[in-house]
């Protein structure tokens, strides 16, 4: 695919699903810490979310960092927009912020805010 | 120390910051992906500075990022950061417990 199609797929991917998480490995098997830390987090949120494991598709990990202008994985985006890598993630989530944010956004979480 | 010192110089030029930790954490990594004999591969940073201000945490770490682009690039395999302003560094020391 060239790069242009890969972006497209992106922009795709984002429209078609609120919570989308770009990681290394899947949720069940992360491949990496910080993938495992975001998974953890929307796991006790309840949150539902596609996952797209970079590792299978070089020209996705490539794309996704020029996408967001953002250089490492895992890069979690809400209603298409970059919301952040593990840092921001767990730090939104322990202020209680990451859950005001997703339900402004209107996602249905199960873990009361 | 090699490369915890050119993080420490590029940060140091790029943001000024009032407040520099660096630690290196790549023994916590050792045998994960991205982990090479001799470290410096996985770092934490602590940057407290006045650039950060009025700018929101993506836009704060993109600060971070793009001084160490080279880095990235060049085998640092995953950046953990803390990025504050002067009053929030401040705002936390004040909660923290005296030590």
């Amino acid at each position: 695919m060239s790069e242009t199609q890969v972006t497209d797929r992106i922009k795709q991917d984002l429209s078609e699903s609120p919570v989308v998480l770009y990681m290394k490995g899947s949720p069940v098997f992360p491949q990496c810490g910080f993938s495992a830390a975001v998974i953890e987090i929307l796991t006790r949120l309840g949150v539902k979310f596609k996952s797209h494991d970079v590792l299978q598709d070089p020209s996705l990990r490539q794309a996704i960092k020029e996408f967001s202008n953002w250089p490492t994985i895992p890069q979690l985006y809400i209603k298409g927009e970059f919301v952040g890598g593990c840092d921001i993630i767990r730090e939104m989530f322990a202020n209680g912020e990451l859950q005001q944010y997703l339900t402004e956004k209107g996602v249905a979480t199960t873990a009361a805010a | 120390m090699r490369v915890q010192n050119a993080i420490r110089a590029k940060l140091t030029a790029a943001l000024a910051p009032a407040a520099l930790d660096i630690v290196d954490e790549s023994h916590l990594h050792a045998g994960h992906a991205g982990a090479r004999p001799g470290g410096e591969t996985h770092f934490r940073v602590h940057v407290v500075a006045a650039a950060f201000v009025g700018k929101p945490r993506v836009e704060r770490q993109r600060l971070v990022y793009r001084a160490l682009t080279d880095e990235i690039a060049g085998g640092v395999h995953a950046l953990a950061m803390t990025t504050l302003t002067p009053e929030e560094e401040a705002a936390l020391a004040a909660k923290r417990p005296p030590a």
